[in-house]
């Protein structure tokens, strides 16, 4: 995490930079302003992620010699089939041409992009309590357990 | 449940065990290789009716008056052109396409970290681009302001109807999906990297996408602000832009160029990746200077932020001394990638395979356009070329070179991975050959247009301004780099008809991706190499020549 949080340090900071000598030298606000944001966009991301590599052991990402025990096992769970961000796409779409072609367009639209959000929801709910990590405790209370 | 040594399903996974075939599983699939090959299909076809347009527009400066197609008509081709080769090829080609597919295989992943996202980003990108074409069938026709949409011009006086109207939607929604990849793109390379594999023993390619990502999330969030603000200029009655209700026109140059001039690097820097790729694997050797190669992809993007308005010299509104400055700094560290790469072909043992031709054929585009642009970069040069053939022959130089040279290394180089088939060799190399005499053909009569004074833009030019015989030369030059793209077209039918199996590693690649079969399975790996240096793969096949930590089966004596 320590380079990562690097990048954006050093990303961020030169934006900074830059932004110091344009603003004194040139007193124009557009630029800026939009230095000034890219600037944030570097260094908030980098301080907190320089804050938590101080805070946690290095991931096996990080270090230089692994043991092939630490490669084994389960990664993580990755989806395979879903409909809705195709639904939640047209949604967009739609909404999108209501600019221009008038706001009828919109309803039709925002219809797709809520059922979608919902259903997406409901599907990835589901999805996670299939997991066996993730399975309610026989005899338990229905709910998920803590990890 | 997705592990990486095993195989084994669990039953539970109420999805994996009855996938959906044909038409459903293609719009429903969040596997990172399918949706990247749709953008790689999607983005290829726009290319190359953008390029369609292209030779319209050649086709009619070719006599001086040309009559081919009517004056509005020259505009909407000219601002479609380059709006969809920018917008919907070469970006979306690069991080929709390219590093999709690729990126999770060199860090030994098994997706993107967002995979629902991810196909999200790509119906975004499918609809938003179709979406500028659907003004080519309004009875005012398609966006005719250029593909910078400069105010006033792009305001409602001057571009009344629904054609610029479709085209800010258009690039609003191709923007989201930008920026929703770009969250992806970054998080995957932070989040997924397989165990031992650290920052600094990622493939350049990887790099090069880290950082595009980062520059994406700086650069399109202004571009989709200041759309906004166009829109409301045009609808709402809002005077952002307009001098009449006090607001500032070159404030539009500013915002665009803001992110404008990130997003030629947003296009370059993949390209960049895939020539860091490809010329050590052909030259046998590692790449010269990996770390330079990091840090000068860094600075890179730390410099693209702050040159935009070497756009605007001539507006009278920017800081001269600052801008050339920074744009003088910028070829700095891209020359030292080109540096690095001609060091690494030093002295190797070189196979000129077709992706190292294009590679190889890249370099001297890309410097020659490089050159221009440093050229720009000086205040009195910019006065006398602004706006004239000379830009024009710039940006196509170092655009061409990248996403076209550089683009077809890359598909070269991973078509057998993506397809399990070889491509062609021989119709490889007249693909290259002739895509690249007519590249030459076609832009360096341009520059000298420039220098002459043909402004860009024009719809006709007369007999007695002189332009005539260039003009000639450089359509013939466009006729004959279609001819050269049209044998990809051919090798790529070829391919299907008659298949060449390809092996897992035909190139005799270094990096992770060579790791797994061709195509790779769902979820990529079955077993990953351990990852010892920055050329795994390279490391276990060639044990003798490889100087990472050696691995001991059974345990590792060198970590006690
Ligand atoms: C070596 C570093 C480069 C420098 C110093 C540079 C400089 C410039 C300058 C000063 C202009 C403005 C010319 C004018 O309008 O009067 C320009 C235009 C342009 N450059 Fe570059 N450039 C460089 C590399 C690149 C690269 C790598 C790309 C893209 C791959 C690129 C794409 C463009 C485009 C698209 C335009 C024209 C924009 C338009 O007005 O439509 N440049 N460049
Ligand atoms: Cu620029």
């Amino acid at each position: 995490m320590r380079t990562e949080s690097r990048i954006y340090l050093g990303v961020g900071s030169f934006f900074l930079l830059i932004l110091i000598v344009y603003f004194l030298w040139s007193k124009e606000s557009t630029g800026s302003v939009l230095l000034l944001a890219s600037a944030g966009l570097g260094i908030l991301p980098g301080l907190y992620m320089g804050w938590w590599s101080r805070r946690m052991r290095p991931r096996l990402e990080d270090v230089e010699v692994v043991e092939p025990l630490d490669i084994s096992g389960v990664v993580g769970t990755f989806p395979e089939n879903t409909i809705f961000p195709f639904t939640l796409g047209i949604g967009a779409w739609l909404t999108g041409l209501a600019f221009v072609f008038g706001v009828w367009f919109a309803v039709i639209g925002m219809g797709f992009v809520l059922g979608a959000a919902v259903a997406a929801t409901v599907e990835s709910k589901r999805a996670s309590l299939a997991e066996p990590a993730n399975r309610p405790a026989p005899g338990g209370d229905g709910r998920l357990r803590d990890r | 449940m997705t592990s990486l040594l095993s195989t084994e399903k669990t039953g539970s996974q109420v999805e994996e065990s009855h996938p959906p075939g044909g038409f459903y599983r293609w719009i429903t699939s969040v596997d990172h290789k399918v949706i990247g090959k749709n953008y790689m299909y999607t983005a290829l076809t726009f290319m190359f009716i953008a390029g369609a347009m292209a030779l319209l527009i050649r086709t009619q400066l070719f006599n001086p008056n040309g009559h081919v197609v009517g004056q509005q008509t020259y505009n909407e081709l000219f601002t479609i052109h380059g709006s969809m080769m920018l917008y919907l090829f070469a970006g979306p080609f690069a991080f929709g396409g390219f590093a999709n597919y690729i990126v999770p295989l060199q860090i030994g992943a098994p997706d993107m970290a967002f995979p629902r996202l991810n196909n999200l980003s790509y119906w975004l990108f499918l609809t938003g681009g179709s979406t500028m074409l659907l003004g080519f069938f309004t009875a005012s026709g398609a966006a005719a302001f250029g593909w910078v949409a400069y105010a006033p011009l792009s305001s409602n006086p001057y571009s009344p109807g629904p054609g610029p109207d479709l085209w800010i939607v258009s690039i609003a929604l191709v923007g989201f999906s930008g920026i929703f990849t770009g969250v992806n793109l970054v998080t995957t390379i932070f989040y997924l990297r397989a165990p031992g594999l650290t920052m600094f023993r990622m493939p350049l390619f990887t790099w090069s996408m880290l950082v595009t990502g980062i520059l994406i999330l700086v650069a399109f969030p202004v571009l989709t602000a200041a759309l906004v603000m166009l829109y409301a200029d045009r609808h709402f009655g809002a005077h952002f832009f307009s001098v009449q209700g006090g607001g500032v026109p070159v404030m539009w140059q500013n915002l665009f160029w803001f992110f404008g001039h990130p997003e030629v690097y947003i296009l370059a820097l993949p390209f960049f990746g895939i020539i860091s790729e490809v010329v050590p694997v052909f030259a046998r050797k590692p790449i010269f200077g990996y770390r330079g190669m990091v840090f000068a992809t860094l600075a890179i993007a730390g410099l693209s932020t702050g040159v935009w308005a070497h756009h605007m010299f001539t507006t009278g509104t920017v800081l001269l001394p600052f801008f050339s400055a920074l744009s003088l700094l910028i070829a700095v560290p891209t020359g030292i990638k080109v540096f690095t790469w001609i060091a690494t072909i030093w002295g190797g043992q070189i196979r000129f395979g077709v992706p190292m031709l294009f590679a190889m054929g890249f370099i001297p585009a890309f410097v020659m356009g490089g050159i221009t642009g440093v050229m720009l970069a000086s205040p009195p040069i910019d006065f006398y070329t602004h706006d004239t053939y000379f830009v024009v022959a710039h940006f196509h130089q170092v655009l061409i070179a990248t996403t076209i040279f550089a683009g077809f290394a890359g598909i070269y180089y991973w078509y057998p991975k993506i397809t399990g088939r070889m491509l062609s060799e021989r119709i490889g190399r007249w693909n290259f050959w002739i895509t690249y005499l007519g590249f030459w053909v076609t832009f360096m009569p341009q520059y000298l247009l420039g220098l002459r004074g043909m402004p860009r833009r024009i719809a006709v030019y007369s007999a007695t301004d002189g332009f005539t015989f260039l003009n000639r030369v450089s359509t013939v030059g466009a006729y004959v780099m279609a001819i050269g793209m049209a044998l990809f077209l051919v090798n790529v039918v070829r391919s299907w008809r008659r298949p060449v199996a390809a092996e897992d590693n035909p190139w005799d690649g270094a990096t992770l991706e060579w790791a797994t079969s061709s195509p790779p399975p769902t979820h990529n790996f079955h077993s990953l190499p351990p990852i010892r240096s920055a050329r795994p793969v390279w490391d276990a096949n060639h044990p003798e020549h490889s100087d990472a930590a050696p691995v001991i089966a059974g345990g590792d004596e060198s970590a006690h």
